[in-house]
């Protein structure tokens, strides 16, 4: 009979073993999977695990996806180590995407050719601002209104994504798109720089990165960061201590809209260079998946990245190549958290294998 | 005057998968339970009963397909959060995203298909009433399913006996632990019972109003559900009533683009979630009438006494 026993401590060593456990179930579920569809299990895990790291083409592909998803789950970290559920960072990063994209066309439709140096500044801080205001909102419902920031944020995700379609199909459709609701291209003066020749990879990458150790350093090394775990781990020592329940609130989903929105501008001049109904692929969801898988840990965060996005090449691999439905990535990706979740148990408890005569006495 | 009467019965044909989908999310919760996979759980479902419905003609098989797979993933996630006691709101999460994805997987042979629309069910003598006949007596019978639902939701929470265990179960589990009740069975039961309704409004969606597949079919109904039992303060007669003035809400952008108001088609669609969060901010703007009338437990894991 199998029992699970609470531990004395929480075990530091499941809690890096259980992404790794979640990882290996996940394979074997999706060898099964790919059995059921006929196909050969082994080919169907070496596109979804080895074929994306096979060439520099690939790793530049799994990189440039994996920007964004970084740039958003560092701060959903800040957000659920600070108990603020912020599930609404879809909607954030389209607000980035208009927001930073809106300055570019801006400078396009004007003719204004800026030097880079000044024009991407500008985009970036567009697309920050952006998504804080679209993250201020639920925010702001939340602290005058008490209403819960779970409901708010995702709703505002259905309402971001009819507000690019609106501007697409509207204010900002290309007059000499022949009627495609899509902008003009963005000038070539606001585009981010190329980080490796040949590549589409752009210094988002290095961006993000750069934050990965900012939020760590935030998180780890200043009060601010300290308090706003606290308030998370323990509201009532929080309120002890005098850390205000309200301020951690607006801070902790200003900074995660704030790198939303960033991810949002970087992806519309570093891969869109327009916007279109399809700049929503649902990154801001994958990269709840990313925080999760990453421990809520800045660096866990830059693994779980590269992984996720492994995870999404994958599927547009497993498309081209075997001819399964592109879905299968996002089938994997709930089955990685949901497994994730389960494995998690084992940091708080250890599994018991007693005989049913030990149990009865 | 036909055009409301249309417009009525409209209303109510696009407010019966939130009257059920609330209904079973408040049963839920009545348990302690919150279970933010409810968007997940439908559109699974929704899949499930369009293909049963495709293969064989039946709505009552496909709505039965649909609730079963609605019970089905409600029953691991209640595996989930009741035994290993995983976080509530990431493993429900979890659930929407898997959902998505899933559904998305199976359903993909069935994208461009379209089932033959439903012939409503006309209740003898009442449907020649003019006006209200159309309006209100000329429906999908689970139009009617669903509002007989939630009379026996309210008769079982609150004049049986069973209905006032569960209620202690998400008001304090610890002391209904303490009289001997299995808390953990209990709201295993209210999970795959809420799971199963979730299950009817997917396969309504997908077998009756859409009548199609579509790639996220449910497009947010699971949540709008959610924020419905806030809504709704955890009664099951204003579940109802909430249903009904959400799917006004949803058939208002047609009436308004009927009518000839110059307002953007995205705008408009804007609409049912805009207003969910208007009516969050409104009802849950004071914290003390929430905490009164929102079951203790809700979210709280219960970890009996060894």
């Amino acid at each position: 009979m199998l029992r699970l026993e609470a531990r004395a401590q929480p075990s530091k060593l499941m809690s890096l073993l259980s992404p790794l456990l979640a990882l290996v179930l996940t394979a074997l579920l999706a060898a099964a999977l790919f059995a059921a569809q006929g196909k050969d299990p082994a080919r169907g895990l070496a596109i979804f695990f080895v074929e994306p790291w096979s060439n520099l083409r690939q790793v530049s592909e799994l990189l440039l996806k994996a920007t964004p998803l970084i740039t958003i789950a560092l701060g959903l970290a800040v957000c659920y180590r600070s108990d603020v559920w912020n599930i609404g960072a879809e909607g954030q990063f389209l607000l980035g995407v208009l927001a930073g994209g809106g300055v570019a066309l801006w400078l396009t439709t004007q003719g204004i050719v800026l030097p880079r140096a000044l024009a991407l500044p500008l985009v970036l801080a567009g697309a920050v601002l952006g998504g804080m205001a679209w993250a201020a909102l639920t925010a702001l419902l939340r602290d005058r209104f008490n209403a819960s920031e779970i409901l708010v944020s995702l709703m505002l995700v259905y309402v971001a994504q009819q507000l690019v379609n609106y501007m697409v199909f509207g204010p900002w459709k290309d007059p000499a798109g022949f009627n495609f609701p899509q902008t003009k291209n963005f000038d070539a003066s606001t585009w981010l720089p190329n980080l490796l020749p040949g590549t589409r990879l752009h210094i988002g990458l290095a961006i993000a990165l750069a934050l990965a150790a900012l939020v760590w350093v935030f998180l780890f090394r200043l009060f601010r960061g300290y308090q706003l775990q606290v308030g998370g781990l323990a509201p009532a020592a929080a309120r002890y201590a005098g850390f205000s329940a309200r301020s951690s609130l607006w801070t902790a989903l200003l900074i995660s809209g704030a790198l939303a929105g960033l991810a949002g501008g970087m992806e519309a001049i570093g891969s869109f260079r327009q916007i279109t109904p399809h700049v929503s692929t649902g990154l801001g969801f994958t990269a709840i998946i990313v925080c999760f898988v990453g421990r809520l840990h800045p660096l866990g965060i830059v693994f779980a990245g590269l992984l996720l996005s492994m995870m999404v090449i994958g599927g547009e691999l497993g498309q081209s190549r075997l001819s399964l439905p592109n879905a299968l990535s996002g089938v994997f990706q709930g089955l990685l958290l949901v497994l994730l979740l389960a494995c998690d148990t084992l940091i708080h408890y250890r599994i018991r294998i007693r005989s049913a005569l030990a149990a009865a006495r | 005057m036909d055009q409301l009467a249309l417009l009525v019965a409209a209303t109510l044909a696009s407010g019966t998968p939130l009257v059920l989908a609330g209904l079973g999310l408040l049963i839920n919760e009545k348990a302690g339970v919150l279970n933010l996979g409810a968007e997940g759980v439908m559109l699974v479902a929704a899949i499930a009963g369009f293909a049963a419905a495709f293969a064989t003609g039946s709505d009552t098989v496909a709505f039965a397909a649909g609730a079963a797979a609605g019970a089905v993933l409600a029953a691991a996630f209640g595996g989930l959060v009741i035994w290993l006691n995983t976080n509530q709101y990431a493993t429900g999460l979890a659930l929407s995203l898997f959902g998505y994805g899933f559904s998305a997987f199976v359903g993909i042979g069935f994208v461009g298909h379209k089932l033959a629309e439903r012939t409503p069910f006309e209740i003898p003598w009442l449907g020649q009433i003019p006006f209200v006949g159309p309006a209100l007596f000329r429906q999908h019978p689970m139009v009617y399913l669903a509002i007989v639902l939630v009379l026996a939701a309210m008769w079982f929470f609150y004049r049986s006996r069973a209905g006032l265990v569960l209620r202690a179960v998400g008001e304090s589990p610890e002391s209904a632990h303490a009289l001997g009740y299995k808390v953990r069975w209990i709201r295993l039961g209210a999970v795959v019972a809420g799971g199963a309704l979730c299950g009817l409004a997917g396969a309504f969606l997908s077998v009756v109003y859409a009548p199609l597949w579509v790639e996220g079919l449910v497009a947010g109904r699971g949540w709008i559900a959610l924020a419905l039992t806030t809504f709704a303060t955890w009664r099951p007669l204003r579940v109802l009533l909430g249903a009904y003035l959400f799917g006004g809400v949803t058939m208002a952008q047609f009436a308004l683009q009927g009518a000839g108001v110059d307002v953007s088609s995205q705008l408009l669609t804007m609409l049912p979630y805009l207003a969910t969060v208007l009516v969050l901010a409104v009802i849950s703007r004071n914290p003390a009438w929430i905490r009164i009338n929102m079951p203790a437990s809700l979210g709280k894991p219960f970890h009996p006494g060894a």
